[in-house]
């Protein structure tokens, strides 16, 4: 059994302060009467009025979250295939360069995504906005999909597979009935990190977005560059709080789930 | 039939979106800046038959690589990228390594708690984390007025808009690449080990020094490289923390790419930066399969 040392005990404090401080301040200041976001003036809650009643901001807000939904399911259907192949297809030709398509972007800079993307979109002349977002957010995000999808695959017991082919399953079947229901965690995982990315993202948006379509990260960084707002702090800690309870909510439905599956195993070894 | 179809939809989709558009970069790279929409020449006329094809080649060349070359604005660029991403990369090490070490030798019921409040700033949106810093560092900010409160400085401390606020700024949102990956490597190390290196009389220092470390090697290198590579094409943060005077090439593309409308010098900018970054990406990868590979 571990216990906290004298040293252990600073650093995670000091660590955990150095993370959470800064958005804290963030939360606090968002209640800030005064107009000069550094100088504490009471306690009020009229940026969020001011938030609400600011069109820009929930019309980008609205397309952000479309743009989001959509590309992240897309990406969690093309990148499970992507796994699938990637596992399961055995030797084909241009499998190196498929698996150097699925790590690359993970890696690429997000500026070049971008470039690249923009230079295509305008190179067949499709018109920059919703649309040519999704089409670049399910690109980027469909390799993250995969590459949490084909980690579990890996570890994944084939011969439950097989089985259900044995007993007379189509292989459309097997795959709905036993793969699927194994592997939903990691593709459910695979989707929510789709869409946070696609929630998040900046660069590649700007690059693809065109002047028809705003998504929030868009209108935030216009705002922010050129300083620190009251608004943006009240928007701020509305993204952070939801966050907060979507992370914190599903991290105690996967312990649950984890508790039962423990105990169904307990209860099949007993049987 | 089937696994045709499999292959076929995700294969087809990373070609045309993401290998097609990169040989877009590097073909508009090699072609020359004009005044038109687009603004670069020649344009494929594949209407003209192989001739066309002909003389599209014909007209590419190097030149904005040249004039990449001739600008020193460029190389300062990607020099000053590369040495901001290895000091941050050494500093959220140092600042990582601590936590990471905290959280592995933590009772076993407050790990799973630690982890998620490492985690969840990762779900945090990326842009605010970085804007949190900007009320934090600025002349008036929070920091400043702290320090004067507490009587250190009379004088509030240029912070935003130095290198400095860059580096504060990366260590901040990238920490959790590298807390993670040390951590797991700590985790699974054996605490005997360390209780076998006490009794032969090795001091704790000694005892860190001579078996933690090269345990968690590992789990260093990958937080470093998980660290330095999107570092060094990094765009948010030097423009919002770093202001004018921070000099790196992700910034330099978007404001020649969006200020200058300079397509081929973006292009030509962008493959070069890739070029800079396949070497840690190989080494990244060769270090993570040795992994995969020692474990089995």
């Amino acid at each position: 059994m571990r216990r906290f040392t004298w040293f252990n005990a600073t650093s995670l404090t000091v660590g955990f302060a150095f993370l959470y401080l800064p958005m804290i301040l963030l939360v606090i200041y968002s209640f800030n009467d005064s107009k000069l976001v550094t100088v504490w003036a009471g306690f009020s809650t009229k940026w969020y009025g001011e938030l609400l009643r600011n069109d820009a901001f929930l019309d980008a807000a609205w397309v952000t979250l479309q743009v989001a939904f959509v590309s992240s399911t897309v990406a969690t259907v093309l990148g499970t295939m992507a796994a699938y192949v990637m596992v399961r297809a055995g030797r084909f030709a241009g499998r190196t360069l498929f698996s150097g398509m699925i790590y690359a972007p993970l890696v690429m800079p997000e500026v070049i995504t971008g470039l690249s993307l923009l230079l295509l979109f305008i190179g067949i002349g499709l018109d920059r906005g919703v649309f040519t977002i999704i089409l670049a957010h399910t690109t980027f995000s469909m390799c993250y999909v995969s590459v949490v999808v084909s980690s579990r695959l890996v570890s994944f017991d084939r011969s439950l597979e097989e089985a259900a082919l044995d007993l007379g399953c189509s292989p459309m079947q097997a795959f709905r009935l036993v793969t699927l229901p194994i592997i939903a965690p990691a593709v459910f995982a695979g989707w929510l990190l789709a869409f946070t990315l696609s929630l998040d993202d900046l660069v590649i948006a700007s690059f693809t977005a065109g002047p028809s379509a705003t998504t929030l990260p868009i209108k935030i960084w216009s705002s922010i560059r050129l300083g620190v707002s009251p608004e943006i702090n009240a928007l701020s800690t509305l993204m952070i709080a939801v966050v907060a309870v979507g992370v914190i909510t599903a991290s105690i439905v996967t312990k649950r789930s984890a508790l039962r599956q423990e105990a169904d195993q307990r209860a099949a070894e007993r049987a | 039939m089937r696994r045709l179809t499999l292959i076929l939809v995700p294969y087809l989709w990373l070609l045309a979106l993401f290998l097609v558009p990169f040989l877009i970069v590097l073909k508009i790279s090699l072609s020359d800046t004009a005044l038109a929409i687009p603004p670069y020449t020649p344009t494929l006329d594949l209407g003209a038959g192989w001739q066309g094809v002909k003389d599209f080649l014909s007209q590419l060349d190097l030149e904005n690589f040249q004039f990449l070359t001739t600008d020193d604005l460029y190389w300062k660029a990607y020099l000053s990228s590369l040495q901001i991403a290895v000091i941050a990369t050494l500093l959220t090490l140092l600042v990582g390594y601590p936590i990471a070490y905290g959280m592995a030798n933590s009772p076993d019921h407050w790990r799973p708690t630690l982890m998620l409040l490492v985690i969840l700033p990762f779900w945090t949106s990326f842009l605010i984390r970085v804007y949190s810093w900007m009320g934090i560092l600025s002349g008036e900010g929070y920091l400043n007025q702290f320090l004067m409160w507490t009587g250190l400085i009379s004088e509030p401390l240029t912070i935003l808009n130095t290198p400095v606020a860059v580096y504060i700024g990366i260590v901040y949102t990238y920490l959790p690449f590298m807390i993670l990956p040390i951590y797991a490597a700590l985790e699974r190390m054996d605490a005997s080990l360390l209780e076998a290196a006490e009794d032969l009389g090795c001091s704790r220092l000694q005892a860190f020094w001579l078996i933690t470390i090269p345990l968690s090697k590992n789990g260093i290198i990958a937080g470093c490289f998980l660290v330095f590579i999107p570092t060094i094409g990094e765009f948010v943060i030097p423009s919002l923390l770093g202001g004018s005077q921070t000099l790196m090439i992700g910034k330099v593309l978007w404001e020649e790419f969006f200020n200058n409308r300079d397509w081929p010098v973006a292009s030509a900018v962008a493959v070069i930066l890739l070029l800079i970054l396949i070497i840690p990406i190989i080494l990244f990868q060769r270090n993570e399969q040795k992994q995969r590979e020692a474990e089995g």
